[in-house]
């Protein structure tokens, strides 16, 4: 207990100093998930609105398989991403393996499940009750789903930040494709599980909880998305 | 099956309002199936410019589903025609008021700008036409107001402003004031009766007879998915030119007549 004590004390520390190794972990964690995230939103999004009002042979198996992957562990995204970008791989030549690119990769395939998923979940229940005026007024089909998603954007920003939330603390696939890498792929979830093998529970700590403070400042947003409806369409108009 | 650009065809239509106006859309034996349901069924009628058609009936007769077929929304089988009005040269532009109105979560000057968008009306216009609008309905002052926190009322004058603002030559009512309170009612009324005035022609389904003595210059009564009964409104409401499903209908909703 009184190591523990004496860790939190270090970690804490190391926080208010602004510790230049932990900072640089920090800052590549939040680079990578959040290129992650905006790359999973524009992939997902239009996967999700097409979902929502495409018609064709199969149709339902693709929304099926869809909503299993939302519950893709992160360590087979990172098995597929390293096969794939292997030397041996089929896009083994673009030479991104053990970099921050290739582990934005993973978390990308990681959160356009979820993303687009969702999303077409938010349209479809929008379509139910705009669907028909939306067509009267002129919108074929996709043109609605995508204006749908402007109308549900309140609730798109919550699955964004959740998409972040998963990225950000997953470490399965970061440590696959990323290699753990001190200074170059070293985020904080990987650097977590590797300073605690080593013993160098302050460090680990410390990180803890700058990821969980991550976490909450993504929970705070999402409250205040939810709270002032009036203000995001303030903003809109 | 789409037959808007087939020929118009001699129709059975029951007696006709107008019979001079110009004929706008033309349905002969159309039908419409919804999967196992038979939703209309071999429907003749002809719609003519500065008609105000009311269509009414009991709950699941077709009326919402008439109004889309009219609109054009809906697959079909049997004709539909549109024709080219003779002084425009083109397809009469229409535009739908539906009970509860879709409003998008933006202002609602945004939403008015966004039914012009998708009317296909050019920028400068747009941007000449929807304060136009708004004023026409009374509700500038609230143009920065989110569309989804105005009252029920408010919301129904703004769907109006949005059909009014494409200037359509058919304007189709889905029960349009089904789901308001009698002040609201009224408001959105005189709103209706005025753009009827102005000579749009009006296509509205209601449940509510006293508006379709007020509003309408025609009545189809339809039971069942079929047109039954296709009267100028006081001959409807003489009951005795009525066959009888349709007079016990009147009377169901008319205790008092």
């Amino acid at each position: 207990m009184n190591a523990f004590a004496q860790s939190l004390g270090l970690a804490f520390q190391m926080i208010t100093e602004a510790d230049a190794t932990l900072w640089r972990i920090v800052g590549l964690s939040l680079r990578v998930s959040a290129t992650a995230c905006v790359l999973g939103a524009a992939l997902g999004l239009a996967l999700g609105a097409w979902l929502a009002v495409a018609r064709f042979r199969g149709h339902g198996l693709v929304v099926g398989l869809l909503n299993t992957l939302l519950a893709l562990p992160s360590v087979v995204v990172g098995l597929i991403v390293y096969l794939l970008l292997s030397r041996s791989g089929p896009l083994g030549s673009w030479g991104i393996l053990f970099t921050p690119s290739a582990m934005v990769l993973a978390q990308t395939i990681l959160v356009v499940p979820l993303i687009a998923a969702l999303a077409r979940q938010l349209v479809v229940d929008a379509l139910r009750e705009g669907g028909s005026e939306l067509q009267a007024m002129g919108a074929g089909p996709l043109l609605a789903a995508l204006l749908l998603l402007l109308h549900e954007r309140l609730a798109l920003v919550t699955v964004l930040l959740t998409a972040f939330g998963r990225a950000v603390a997953e470490v399965g696939a970061v440590m696959i494709v990323g290699g753990n890498i001190d200074g170059v792929t070293r985020v904080m979830t990987t650097a977590i599980a590797l300073e605690t093998s080593k013993g160098d529970l302050p460090l680990a700590l410390a990180l803890g909880a700058v990821l969980l403070g991550v976490v909450a400042l993504i929970n705070l947003a999402i409250g205040l998305t939810r709270r002032s409806p009036s203000a995001w369409v303030g903003a809109a108009a | 099956m789409n037959a808007a650009d087939l020929p118009i065809a001699e129709t059975e239509a029951p007696a006709l309002v107008t019979a001079t106006s110009p004929v706008l859309i033309t349905l002969a034996g159309a039908s419409v199936r919804f999967g196992e349901v038979q939703a209309l069924q071999d429907i003749h009628l002809q719609l003519r410019r500065g008609d105000r058609l009311a269509l009414v009936g009991a709950n699941g007769s077709g009326k919402t589903t008439l109004l889309r077929l009219l609109n054009g929304l809906l697959p079909h089988d049997g004709q539909r025609s549109v024709q080219a009005s003779p002084d425009r040269a083109k397809r009469p532009v229409t535009a739908m008021v539906f009970q509860r109105p879709f409003l998008l979560h933006l202002s609602v000057r945004r939403n008015l700008q966004l039914a012009l968008w998708l009317a296909g009306i050019p920028a400068a216009e747009r941007e000449r036409r929807w304060p136009q609008a708004l004023e026409r309905v009374g509700l500038e002052a609230l143009m920065r107001r989110p569309a989804r926190a105005l009252s029920g009322g408010q919301q129904q004058r703004l769907a109006l402003a949005r059909a009014w603002a494409v200037q359509p030559d058919i304007l189709f009512l889905d029960e349009p004031t089904a789901s308001l309170d009698p002040s609201a009612k009224r408001e959105v009324e005189t709103l209706i009766e005025d753009f009827g005035r102005d000579g749009m022609t009006l296509v509205m389904s209601s449940h509510n007879l006293g508006q379709v003595k007020r509003l309408a210059s025609r009545v189809a009564y339809l039971d069942e998915g079929r047109l039954q009964v296709d009267l100028p409104v006081d001959d409807f409401f003489r009951r005795d030119a009525l066959p009888s499903a349709a007079a016990q209908f009147l009377k169901g909703e008319l205790p008092w007549h």
